[in-house]
């Protein structure tokens, strides 16, 4: 019998249909994928599946019983566990109190802490899961927030567990220890549903894949006849294609930073000595593990920083005034770290969010709004840079992170900016919005601008940047040409274990 | 200087500081309760002028005096439940629903009052809870007889600062309560109903503000007038984030506060032909600021509160 069993699933916002007749089945012990882009709807799915929201038409059925829609207690109740990609922790309380909330009946005058402790040891230790449950959650790492949110689910005998992009914030190494786990636990007879866009760990980890496509569900393969190729093109509908790289002549230096030193506030990484030059034309990669400093020098960049000491020559002139506003203006562009926290405000409306950093020099004799005119030019750059929304009137917050970030390329590249600062901008896309992305950073190379990209992908610093540095403790070591060095090196360089001489050396 | 150190060592003074600090212990306790799940109730002056003036009522009517308490936490509880109705349900701005409370509660309690009596120009009064002793626990010195010889609204307020710890912390309700504040996500994630959660805390917690009111009227004085709350609403507000959000704190502060107060009513008598009293009567509020900057700039803040849960919402 099926464990698991979708039956014409369909769901949709406002005009978006997110799911659309989708039918879909999982057996025991099963590790079934579902590959998507953002915004395909697998995260709609899964929600629907436990209770977040509720589908128009369609229905659930879990070992042939049919499931109550809309109702998260109905699901846990039916044996499903859920590990959401924004964890659902609360940093204040302990791992223990996050994993028993609403195990025991409400009615009860004593929470039995003991048993629960013994409990939640016992299965960490069975799958191999160590975590501390008196640890505030707010000290963990991400790696180990996940512990507790899988945990979470086996404390309440979940025998079917889903989880949406779990990779999505581990480092590799932690990737390889959950993937561990997850067989373990398909041993132990659960069955699991894993929700991602990165296909390398598609296809090592699952028996089944079900891609989804604007909501609809576009095939299903057994794993060992699918290839990295053949499942991008389904996801994506298209042949998918990275940019080219070419080196270009490079112009003048738009970016010059000579021993810029940042004293950091508590809990980040200070600056020092920072020499760094960009050129029209040209790709600097900047590699490092994140929290070397990375933060620091973006914020310097941008404006939101000044430096402790330390020279900013910004387009040839040192910059004396430092402010977001004035560096836009000039002509900067920046591609920020988290998209919906520093990029967008997403209870604004799109044509507002594009009009955000224009504010001054995009208004009615200074002093109104120019709505016509912002509207009409939010509906270009919707066109143009294929953002899939409602219309510019749509509320940013319900755009998928591709699109979020598609909104904020063309805000910041359709004024031809001679600066680009790009921090992680393709962290957390899918195939299809990353080579969009990173099309439209080489474009603009093209088209004169000089650009820092920040990456913790070496693969990504690879393939576009024409000169690589590397950032340690605060330090940069670099620019290297991009052909004069190996990954191999900038991975020990990164760990703090190599440096620049030894690579001249060579 | 050595007038207050002796005065600071009367029981007279220290009786008197847990006189003060009994209504804000019930009210801190209350919207403590409320902002741990989440909801900022600023009806509290409201609830606290409505639970006086049910509370007197009930006795003034003819009823007993616990009957008079509980009767003032029903009508507690309604407004909570009002305002919960506005801000858990529909998701309106706590601030406006919350001062929008303190405006409907206290005025209906000035005008069923004028109804009531119109013509009178003393208040009427009704005989109010009697000092009830505490054997043994009284006899220590200075302390005991300020603690253990108060009325038994008082004790109720030393009870309930253990109870609410012990519901917040030791009991599975407790914990979805400050669930509800610091992360309703993880609570729906988890079944629990959070709409239900919150409205639930916020009745009990309005509950005892109104509790806090109606010791005034029948503990404290014997009567109700206009105006006798007296921004000590406000004054909970601020205790709670002086507390950081914790019972056993809250106790402390509303002591703290209420010593304050205590010690200035007493420099008036002894200064007030130097300094107009009116700077007196400032400095409890001038040194809660204090305080409050001192204690609770690294205050933990439910991380969920203000924050309207909207479930089926994009998460």
């Amino acid at each position: 019998m099926k464990k698991l069993q979708f039956s014409e699933i369909g769901k949709s916002f406002g005009s978006v249909v997110a799911n659309d007749n989708i039918s879909l089945s999982l057996g025991e012990g099963e590790i079934l994928s579902l590959l998507g882009e953002n915004g395909a709807g697998k995260t709609t799915l899964m929600n629907i599946l436990f209770g977040h929201y509720v589908s128009d038409k369609g229905f659930i059925e879990v070992e042939g019983k049919k499931l109550t829609p809309g109702s998260t207690r109905a699901s846990l109740d039916a044996g499903i566990g859920m590990v959401h990609q924004h964890f659902t922790l609360a940093d204040n309380l302990t791992v223990l109190e996050n994993i028993i909330l609403g195990t025991e009946p409400l009615t009860r005058l004593w929470s039995q802490k003991k048993q629960a402790h013994q409990k939640l040891q016992d299965l960490s230790e069975r799958f191999g899961l160590l975590i501390d449950p008196d640890a505030r959650i707010a000290d963990l790492t991400v790696g180990e927030k996940q512990r507790v949110e899988i945990i979470k689910a086996l404390y309440r005998d979940a025998s079917i567990l889903i989880l949406d992009e779990p990779t999505a914030v581990l480092t590799p190494q932690e990737s390889e220890q959950l993937f561990k786990v997850l067989k373990e636990m398909v041993k132990a007879g659960l069955s699991i549903m894993f929700i991602s866009h990165k296909l390398n760990e598609i296809l090592e980890i699952s028996d089944r894949i079900a891609v989804l496509r604007h909501g609809k569900l576009v095939g299903e393969v057994a794993t060992k006849d699918a290839t990295k190729e053949s499942l991008a093109e389904m996801m994506v509908g298209r042949k998918v294609t990275r940019p080219a790289y070419e080196k270009l002549k490079i112009g003048k230096v738009v970016v010059e930073l000579n021993d810029v030193c940042l004293k950091a506030k508590e809990g980040a990484t200070s600056l020092s000595n920072i020499n760094l030059k960009i050129h029209e034309k040209e790709i600097v990669g900047l590699a490092g593990v994140a929290g070397n400093g990375q933060a620091g020098l973006a914020s310097i960049l941008q404006g939101l920083a000044s430096p402790s000491s330390g020279e900013l020559k910004l387009f040839g002139d040192t910059l004396k005034k430092y402010g977001p506003s004035y560096l836009t203006e000039s002509g900067v562009a920046r591609i920020p770290e988290d998209r919906t926290k520093e990029g967008v405000i997403g209870e604004m409306e799109i044509w507002e969010n594009f009009l955000g950093e224009e504010l001054r020099t995009k208004s009615k004799s200074g002093f109104f709004i120019d709505k016509k005119e912002a509207v009409s030019s939010a509906e270009k750059l919707i066109e143009e840079y294929d953002i899939r929304c409602e219309g510019p009137y749509a509320s940013t917050r319900l755009l998928s992170g591709g699109n979020i970030q598609k909104l904020i390329l063309a805000r910041s590249l359709s004024n031809n900016p001679r600066f680009i600062i790009a921090n992680k901008p393709a962290r957390g896309l899918d195939e299809g919005a990353i080579s969009f992305v990173q099309q439209q950073i080489v474009n603009a190379k093209t088209k004169g601008a000089g650009v820092l990209l920040i990456s913790e992908d070496l693969d990504e610093i690879f393939e576009l940047s024409d000169r690589i540095a590397v950032i340690y403790d605060g330090k940069i070591q670099g620019p290297f040409d991009s052909n004069k060095v190996n990954i191999n090196q900038v991975g020990l360089m990164m760990s703090g274990e190599m440096s620049k001489d030894s690579i001249n050396e060579n | 200087m050595m007038e207050l150190f002796e005065m600071m060592l009367t029981t007279g003074l220290w009786a008197s500081v847990i006189r003060i600090a009994t209504p804000l212990i019930f009210a801190t306790l209350g919207e403590l309760i409320c902002e741990r799940a989440g909801v900022l109730n600023l009806g509290i002056e409201g609830i606290m002028t409505i639970g006086a003036m049910a509370g007197w009522l009930w006795v003034y009517q003819g009823g007993d005096l616990w009957g008079g308490i509980v009767f003032a936490a029903i009508v507690g509880m309604i407004f909570g439940f009002l305002h919960s109705a506005l801000v858990v349900y529909l998701g309106v701005s706590q601030h406006v629903s919350g001062i929008g409370i303190t405006l409907l509660a206290s005025s209906i309690s000035y005008y069923a009052y004028t109804l009531l009596i119109p013509f009178s120009t003393t208040p009427p009064k009704i005989v109010p809870f009697s000092v009830f002793e505490v054997p043994i626990l009284s006899s220590i010195p200075i302390i005991g007889q300020a603690l253990f010889h108060q009325s038994a609204l008082t004790y109720l307020s030393y009870i309930l600062v253990v109870i609410t710890f012990f519901v917040l912390y030791k009991m599975p309700i407790g914990l979805t309560v400050r669930m509800a504040g610091e992360n309703p996500v993880a609570n729906e994630a988890q079944g629990i109903n959070v709409l239900l959660i919150r409205t639930g805390a916020v009745m009990a917690g309005s509950a005892l503000m109104a509790i806090g009111g109606a010791f005034l009227t029948m503990s404290a004085f014997d009567a109700f007038y206009f105006g006798m709350i007296n921004g000590r609403g406000w004054i909970c507000v601020a205790l709670v984030i002086f507390a950081s959000w914790r019972p056993g704190k809250a106790f402390l502060g509303a002591i703290l506060f209420a010593l304050f107060e205590a010690l200035q009513v007493r420099a008036q008598l002894i200064g007030a032909d130097v300094i107009p009293y009116q700077i007196f009567s400032m400095m409890p509020y001038f040194l809660s600021i204090l305080a409050m900057m001192l204690v609770a700039r690294k205050a933990a803040y439910p991380k969920a509160l203000l924050v309207p849960f909207r479930q089926g919402d994009r998460i």
